[in-house]
């Protein structure tokens, strides 16, 4: 049976290799690991090469196995768990929150300065933005990666990270608080 | 009538139905509550206004808008290049 989409690795590098470097740095934010995913992914393509059965194009074909290499990192780095994660500038709900469920004066949000100046095209808010991502801890920065960046569905995400559903839901909304915080902390 | 309170006067849960809002689904007695604690609760509208400007401005930083992608560095490569021939020429 002829395939519908033709597959060339001689070619992979030329056409693949700079949308994938491009579409792992942006997911894991280190050069290295990242070009380092790029060679494994065409490694591990090759070798599965008779897999391929032309039913998507060759490229969304090498993302997907990208993908999973993508997967695999942000299990290894967030099952190193507290040790790793201590270390990072998160802040407890109480640091943010009165008992009763109040902002805390101090950590109340504040107009960013931004929000009706086209803040999607602010480069260095941006920039900000991206900083305050890394600092999160591992396994926050990939739920919340895969299910903004990639809009994975909760189930998926919940089981490749191995996190319950509610603690998902713990992740999403901590992350959320920290990261506001950080951008306004950072920012004005 | 505790529930309600709990939501109507708590912050803490506010943000959390804000997130849940953002990215699933919140029942429609959730919805309500949370339009009340927005009624009488400005920073948390402000709140819910950043934190969807923040996933606006996440999701964007994958799409790039059609800028072109980084490059990477031309030795590594043909490196590459060349172990995907010898693995080929090995077949």
């Amino acid at each position: 049976m002829l395939p519908n989409q033709t597959i060339d690795p001689r070619q992979w590098v030329k056409n693949h290799a700079d949308y994938m470097y491009t579409y792992a740095l942006s997911r894991i934010s280190d050069e290295e690991q990242a070009r380092d995913l790029v060679q494994e992914t065409f490694l591990a393509a090759l070798e599965r090469i008779d897999k391929f059965e032309g039913k998507s194009s060759e490229r969304t074909w090498l993302t997907a196995i990208l993908k999973n290499k993508i997967v695999d990192v942000y299990r290894k780095k967030s099952s190193g768990l507290i040790s790793t994660d201590t270390l990072k500038e998160v802040h407890d709900m109480q640091e943010f929150f009165w008992e009763d469920g109040h902002w805390r004066e101090d950590h109340q949000p504040k107009h960013f300065g931004v929000e009706d100046h086209d803040p999607l095209h602010n480069k260095e808010f941006n920039q900000v933005l991206q900083k305050c991502m890394q600092k999160l801890p591992a396994l926050w920065l990939a739920v919340f990666t895969m299910k903004h960046m990639d809009d994975e569905p909760t189930n998926v995400i919940c089981t490749q990270l191995k996190v319950s559903d509610s603690n998902f839901w713990v992740i999403i909304h901590r992350t959320k608080v920290n990261l506001r915080a950080c951008l306004q902390k950072n920012w004005i | 009538m505790s529930r309600l309170r709990n939501i109507v006067y708590n912050c803490r849960q506010a943000t959390y139905l804000i997130e849940k809002r953002l990215v699933g689904k919140i029942t429609f007695r959730e919805k309500v509550q949370l339009h009340i604690h927005f009624y009488g609760c400005s920073v948390c509208k402000l709140f819910n206004k950043q934190s969807s400007m923040i996933n606006a401005m996440v999701k964007q930083l994958l799409i790039k808008n059609g800028q072109p992608d980084l490059k990477l560095d031309e030795d590594f490569k043909a490196d590459m290049q060349h172990r995907i021939e010898d693995e080929l020429n090995k077949k």
